[in-house]
């Protein structure tokens, strides 16, 4: 497990438990209670600290690298997960998934940023910031659920649109709108999740939705605070005050309106327990969903349409 | 309201107090610094007369440049909540907000007009740069949103003419919910059939430009603009890469697929209005579609 800096004691515990637990097959008693008191002490640490974490503790629990991505939440909620590639255009851009499956028994289309788990995966998955291929595959993905009327779930996990010179020569700004376009453009029920990140263009390209919902930790923002910050500030050192004031945590934006639903985390955070995590955003979809399915497509559409139209109207209340 | 007390009279004004005398007769060319006397450079429509580079042409002039001898008239925009975040860096955003009202005299960074462009009925909407960059913020959208909808009541043609640096940061995820709400916005005049003409003018980046800016039906776009997602100055410092020669200029865009034409200062209003016209005014129905032959033409026709 990796620990944040404002986990130390946290994670100083942790190593004291889990020295105890080597000593404990010199069976004595005392050791299991004291690793029982021990362990009380973590959970009320982690509670406490994970109470009031600040917008800067929670972007960094947003990038935990062992949060959930988007291929864990697939392989524990997806059945018969049917991968399909390319923009039939240009290339494949792996740090969008898409494909067909079932969701609780319902055929789904999933779309998704993956970021990738290690060295090897975060490379090939360009750490989850997309080029112009990854939105037009989500837009031709989108295109095709609305056809077969399957409803679209995105996991959204990106820290922002890939910034490069191969992906402004093949049109990044174009692919992002087309892809808001597309959302906003369905007669089938769409569902974001903010599972990370949602950094900017990048994560609002899928996350144009009926129903967004964002984990309790996540974080969503038109800039990353280490940007605000060099850009407002002119320094480095201010992201903390950038992250501060930009209200880029799931509490915030529920005041404001930009997203529907925050889905608690388990203690400690989603990384403390991934599969406690990837089940409950399972039900909070699939009750979302269950209440977008009977909907009228033009409907579905217009009402989709009218709460972007209607959103900030009544800022943070 | 009009283009005289608008724009001619702080003009006039601008020109008659003494102190800022030496600096408004004169401006330079900031691509090939030669110097140019203010009022030719208003007559070249801010086309530097030395190079030809297209410096930024403020919103008032580019709404008398492009409508029918100028003839516009300017509507109100809706009201919009000041500040939903509390925003404060070094400075409030309200005190950023009230400077930039002082200075140009308008509430946010988004004008629209509407009048008539070689005879079709338009709305525009252009970007005031000078105001904290054209960036988009809960104003401009609901700006973007009234001028679309306006369009769609007069059955006209809508035309942005963006000038921004993408969204604005002192208003968080609502300007993020900006690129949301112009593509709904934008899309309800294409629903109806009604041209969509984006003006992609310098610099057109950011959020901006990755929403309603790339929807157009046409995209037409001035010389040297830059025009792109990431702005330069990520790009170098994130990838490290060396940029190539005109990266993100009007010209690689058109190279690129992403704009129709790119069309200099002094024939855009021409191009525009032929465009209009051509989706506008098609022609008689009967001359156009009849596949029925005419009587008497048959006959007419000899050798068959």
């Amino acid at each position: 497990m990796n620990f944040l800096d404002f986990e130390k004691p946290i994670a100083e515990l942790e190593a004291k438990i889990e020295e105890l637990r080597h000593l404990s097959n010199s069976d004595q008693i005392n050791i299991a209670e004291e690793i029982n008191r021990l362990q009380t002490k973590v959970d009320r640490l982690l509670r406490a600290t994970y109470a009031k974490l600040t917008p800067w503790q929670k972007t960094q629990v947003a990038r935990h690298p062992d949060r959930p991505h988007f291929s864990d939440y697939v392989a524990r909620l997806i059945a018969e997960f049917t991968p399909l590639a390319g923009d039939r255009a240009f290339g494949d851009d792996p740090a969008i998934i898409g494909g067909l499956g079932r969701f609780r028994g319902r055929s789904v289309m999933v779309i998704g940023h993956e970021k990738g788990h290690d060295t090897d995966s975060r490379v090939r998955h360009n750490f989850g910031m997309a080029r112009p291929e990854g939105y037009r595959k989500a837009r031709r993905l989108m295109e095709m659920a609305d056809r077969f009327g399957i409803p679209v779930l995105t996991l959204v996990d990106t820290a922002g649109a890939y910034p490069g010179v191969d992906a402004e020569a093949r049109g990044q700004a174009e692919a992002i709108a087309r892809s808001i376009e597309a959302c906003l453009d369905l007669r089938v029920p769409i569902l974001a999740s903010i599972i990370g990140e949602g950094g900017s263009g990048g994560a609002i390209a899928i996350a144009a939705a009926d129903c967004v919902l964002m984990l309790e930790h996540s974080i969503y923002s038109v800039i990353s605070p280490e940007g605000c910050a060099s850009i407002l500030w002119r320094n480095g050192d201010s992201t903390k005050d950038a992250a501060e004031a930009l209200r880029l945590t799931a509490q915030d934006l529920h005041k404001l309106g930009a997203i529907d639903e925050i889905v608690p985390e388990p203690l400690g955070g989603a990384h403390h327990n991934p599969t406690a995590q990837i089940d409950s955003l399972g039900e909070y979809i699939e009750r979302n969903l269950a209440e977008l399915l009977p909907r009228d497509g033009g409907v579905l559409r217009a009402r989709r349409r009218e709460k972007f139209l209607a959103i900030g109207k009544n800022g943070l209340g | 309201m009009s283009w005289l007390t608008n724009f001619v009279r702080p003009k006039i004004q601008s020109l008659v107090r003494p102190r800022e005398v030496p600096e408004n007769l004169w401006d330079k060319c900031p691509q090939c610094g030669n110097m140019i006397y203010r009022r030719d450079l208003e007559k070249s429509l801010y086309v530097c007369p030395h190079c030809g580079h297209h410096l930024r042409l403020p919103a008032k002039n580019r709404l008398a440049m492009l409508f029918d001898e100028g003839k516009h008239q300017r509507i109100e925009l809706p009201k919009t909540p000041v500040d939903p975040l509390r925003f404060r860096d070094s400075k409030r955003y309200t005190d950023r907000l009230k400077e930039a009202q002082a200075k140009s005299g308008e509430q946010d960074a988004l004008i629209v007009a509407h009048g008539r462009i070689g005879g079709v009925a338009a709305v525009v909407a252009v970007f005031d740069f000078d105001f904290m960059g054209g960036s988009m913020g809960m104003a401009v959208g609901d700006g973007l949103i009234a001028a679309a909808e306006l369009a769609v009541l007069q059955e006209a043609a809508l035309i942005v003419v963006p000038a921004s640096g993408g969204a604005r940061m002192q208003e968080g995820v609502l300007s993020l919910m900006q690129l949301a709400r112009t593509t709904v916005a934008v899309d309800k005049v294409k629903e109806r059939r009604l041209p969509y003409v984006v003006l992609l003018t310098d610099p057109t980046t950011g959020g901006v430009s990755a929403s309603f800016a790339m929807l157009g039906d046409i995209h037409i776009a001035e010389p040297g603009a830059q025009i792109g997602f990431a702005g330069t100055r990520v790009i170098e410092t994130t990838i490290r890469e060396k940029l190539p020669d005109g990266f993100q200029r009007a010209e690689y865009l058109l190279e690129h697929g992403m704009v129709d034409m790119v069309v200099p200062r002094a024939q855009l209003r021409d191009t525009l209005a032929r465009i209009l016209g051509i989706l506008r005014h098609r022609g008689p129905a009967g001359e156009v579609l009849s596949l029925v032959p005419q009587t008497g033409a048959a006959d007419a026709e000899p050798g068959h």
